[in-house]
């Protein structure tokens, strides 16, 4: 019947719909990554900065700029990890170094990956990582403790407003990174590995 | 009645029946494919939901008639708020206007019955088990889901009770319910109007359904898709929104939203469209701006898609963010605005009468219209973060959802329910139901404003003393407003069985397909199509 015929062209076209607006939820996912990396709204620092400029070295002696770090533990995550020192003052273009203190306080080798977050946001783009822990996993032996190098250099183009750049790292326990939702055998997915790999 | 057509259209097993009307007993309702019927079963199941969800109100508003922990532990709390926003959305509103839908539409485009009927009754049975795999939480081991109807990760994943497993089937099963029937509903609009009804002849009520599904179609698969990613997170160790394993919790919230609000549109469209029915009839009147109440309707449901992040404000966009979202969301009082100016202009000079469709109506246009003030002031970023999360929103979106969805079916029963049954209902009843819910409701959510701007937050089970005499107020007028329904039942089931009867017409200035044929609307109706000029 004609009828039906057109209902079920009606009825394909809306199902291919739907399973179109499905699929675009889960592309929300990587849509949503790529949207955060290139606006740096959500404090997402880059990979390692290669100074290819010998300019971005020279140093600009008229402004300071006050560099904290603050550190946390992802909740479950036992080992100790803070900064060796807090905070330090920096003229921008100059290359410094700092240490985080780390320690594995259990009885076990574990691996962790530290995540970090540049406040204010706009500052993303200004911060320059030359070297970071956080470009590599950290594995340690039982109770072995090892200081974690962090070379950076702030950005002469950095906006004179902002005065205080606060770089935070969040500690993970890469083995166990879901430990806190099941007791079940922690399986990670590309998904994670890709995005934790591209820090 | 034409055998052929029927035969045709409505293939289902019992062809037997169709020439006599409808199959008897349990039967009828289990396998049966007409409009009628099913949409009968939608509204009863909606009216039971309502009930059922309006308990869990009661029991929120009962531990908060006064600080301190009285009646409930603050965990049981939780799970009320939860499954009350839950069945309020998804089991009373939603299925009600499916169930409107379902009556109307075949009869106002001159159909004989919805384009897929089988589908149609399978959208509606699966409901039933929805919301039973939903309510059956409330008896499981670590109780029911407790983290807001929102449920926002990783409250509902890490944290979650074990029970959010049977919460995200439940959620998927809704969800095809409402595909299957926004399905249903376009594919009968677009392709079973009768000769002569072009789209902008249709009834006003056609075409905010016709939008509405639209956005059941884009934004339901979204919800799917976020409770799929949650059952993920939550059973097989993927990280969406755990930010351990690379994911971001504030990314559950932009899905969420982006389902979220076009959400609020498809609650609330259809009760618009039954207004647009309801106030030219009540006032001897054709509805003013015909055309630009469908294009409002229309630039709103777009408008929808661009505006969800005003409901996460203080997650700490950056300044562009906030702007563009509280700017769009301003434009959306736009379109709004053009409706209830329309509204207004078609009682302007109208001979008006007041029956209770009308009363229904006319709360609706005011009681709703200061929900979208309230909401203007939400959509102002800067004093959001002092409005957000309190019980300014609590009242803000039970003012739109409660006078302006809950008062658009109540109108809507009122108006057709001589046509279904054939009999009218009692005006007096009708006017006390219309009156004391009127009270009861604003009694109940008016005090609310007062209590957010005070600096209430919403969801806890106790409160500061200072608030204590407000949330008293809303107490009372809950139940008030509670105990009014269960006249309202009444009402509707004293109509069904007894009654004067109604004239084919029913109102003296209803216009439109469905009051031409006769009250009761028989079983089948249009079966051949009407011409429409």
């Amino acid at each position: 019947m004609a009828q039906e015929k057109s209902h079920n062209k009606t009825v394909y076209k809306l199902l291919f719909a739907v399973i179109g607006m499905f699929a675009f939820g889960f592309a929300l996912v990587p849509l949503y990554d790529v949207f955060c990396e290139i606006t740096g709204i959500n404090g997402k620092t880059q990979g390692r900065y290669e100074v290819t400029d010998a300019k971005v070295l020279e140093v600009d002696e008229s402004r300071e700029v006050r560099v904290q770090f603050i550190t946390h533990n992802n909740e479950n995550m036992p080992w100790e990890f803070r900064p060796v020192v807090a905070e330090i003052k920096v003229h921008p273009g100059e290359l410094t170094s700092v240490d985080f203190y780390a320690k594995n306080t259990t009885s076990r080798t574990m691996t962790a990956q530290a995540v970090p977050s540049l406040s204010p946001s706009r500052g993303v783009d200004y911060f320059h990582k030359t070297e970071c822990f956080c470009f590599n996993q950290q594995k340690l032996e039982a109770q072995e403790e090892v200081l974690m190098p962090l070379r950076f250099v702030v950005d002469k183009a950095l906006p004179d407003e902002l005065k205080v750049l606060t770089l935070s790292y969040t500690l993970f326990d890469q083995k166990n990174p879901d430990q806190a939702s099941s007791g079940e055998l922690p399986m990670t997915f590309t998904i994670n590995e890709q995005s934790v790999a591209t820090r | 009645m034409s055998a052929t057509v029927d035969t045709a259209l409505d293939n289902n097993t019992q062809s037997d029946h169709e020439h006599h009307g409808p199959a008897k007993g349990i039967a009828r309702w289990l396998f049966t494919t007409n409009h009628k019927d099913i949409g009968s079963m939608y509204l009863w199941f909606s009216f039971a939901m309502f009930l059922l969800g309006g308990c869990m109100a009661l029991t929120i508003r009962a531990e908060l008639f006064q600080p301190g922990l009285q009646l409930i532990e603050p965990e049981f709390f939780n799970q009320m708020t939860t499954l009350h926003g839950l069945i309020m959305v998804f089991g009373a509103v939603m299925p009600a206007f499916v169930g409107l839908a379902n009556w109307l539409i075949p009869m106002m485009v001159g159909a004989p019955d919805m384009a897929l009927p089988r589908m149609n009754n399978w959208s509606f049975w699966i409901l039933p088990f929805a919301f039973a795999l939903l309510v059956s939480t409330l008896f499981m081991e670590g109780g029911a889901p407790n983290f807001g109807w929102t449920f926002y990760a990783p409250l509902s994943t890490t944290y979650a009770p074990d029970t959010v497993t049977y919460f995200i089937f439940g959620v998927h099963m809704m969800g095809v319910s409402s595909i299957m029937g926004a399905i249903n509903v376009i594919a009968t609009i677009l392709n079973m109007r009768a000769p002569g009804m072009t789209l902008m002849k249709m009834p006003l009520f056609v075409w905010t359904w016709l939008i509405t599904a639209f956005l059941l179609i884009a934004v339901m698969p979204v919800l799917a898709g976020v409770v799929t990613m949650m059952l993920m997170d939550v059973h097989f160790g993927t990280s969406f929104f755990n930010a351990a394993g690379g994911g971001d919790p504030v990314m559950f919230q932009h899905i969420f939203w982006f389902f979220g609000h076009p959400e609020v549109y498809i609650m609330i469209l259809p009760a618009f469209g039954v207004v647009s029915q309801i106030i030219p009839t009540f006032s001897r009147k054709p509805l003013f701006g015909y055309h630009s109440m469908v294009y409002a309707v229309g630039s709103i449901a777009i408008l929808s898609f661009i505006v969800w992040a005003h409901h996460m404000f203080t997650v700490g966009m950056p300044l562009f963010g906030e702007l563009f979202f509280m700017y769009a969301t301003m434009l959306i009082a736009v379109p709004t605005g053009v409706k209830v100016f329309n509204w207004i202009a078609t009682m302007f000079r109208g001979s008006l009468t007041f029956e209770a469709p009308m009363l229904f109506s006319i709360a609706f246009v005011v009681l709703f219209t200061i929900g979208g003030f309230s909401g203007l002031m939400l959509a102002i970023a800067p004093s959001d973060f002092q409005y957000h999360d309190t019980y300014f929103v609590v009242a803000h979106f039970h003012y739109v959802l409660v006078p302006g969805a809950i008062f658009g079916i109540f109108a809507a029963v009122y108006y057709w329910l001589p046509k279904w049954c054939g009999n009218m209902y009692d005006e007096a009843l009708a006017k006390w139901h219309f009156w004391l819910s009127f009270v009861g409701m604003n009694l109940a959510f008016f005090p609310m404003h007062f209590l957010g701007l005070a600096g209430m937050p919403r969801r806890i089970p106790d409160y500061a003393l200072q608030f204590a005499d407000f949330n008293s107020i809303s107490t009372v007028g809950a139940f008030l407003f509670g105990a009014t329904q269960l006249l309202f039942l009444y009402l509707v089931i004293k109509t069904i069985r007894s009654g004067e009867k109604a004239t084919d017409q029913v109102w003296e200035g209803a216009e439109g397909l469905e009051w031409t044929i006769p009250s009761p609307a028989p079983y089948h109706t249009f079966s051949t199509p009407p011409e429409v000029k």
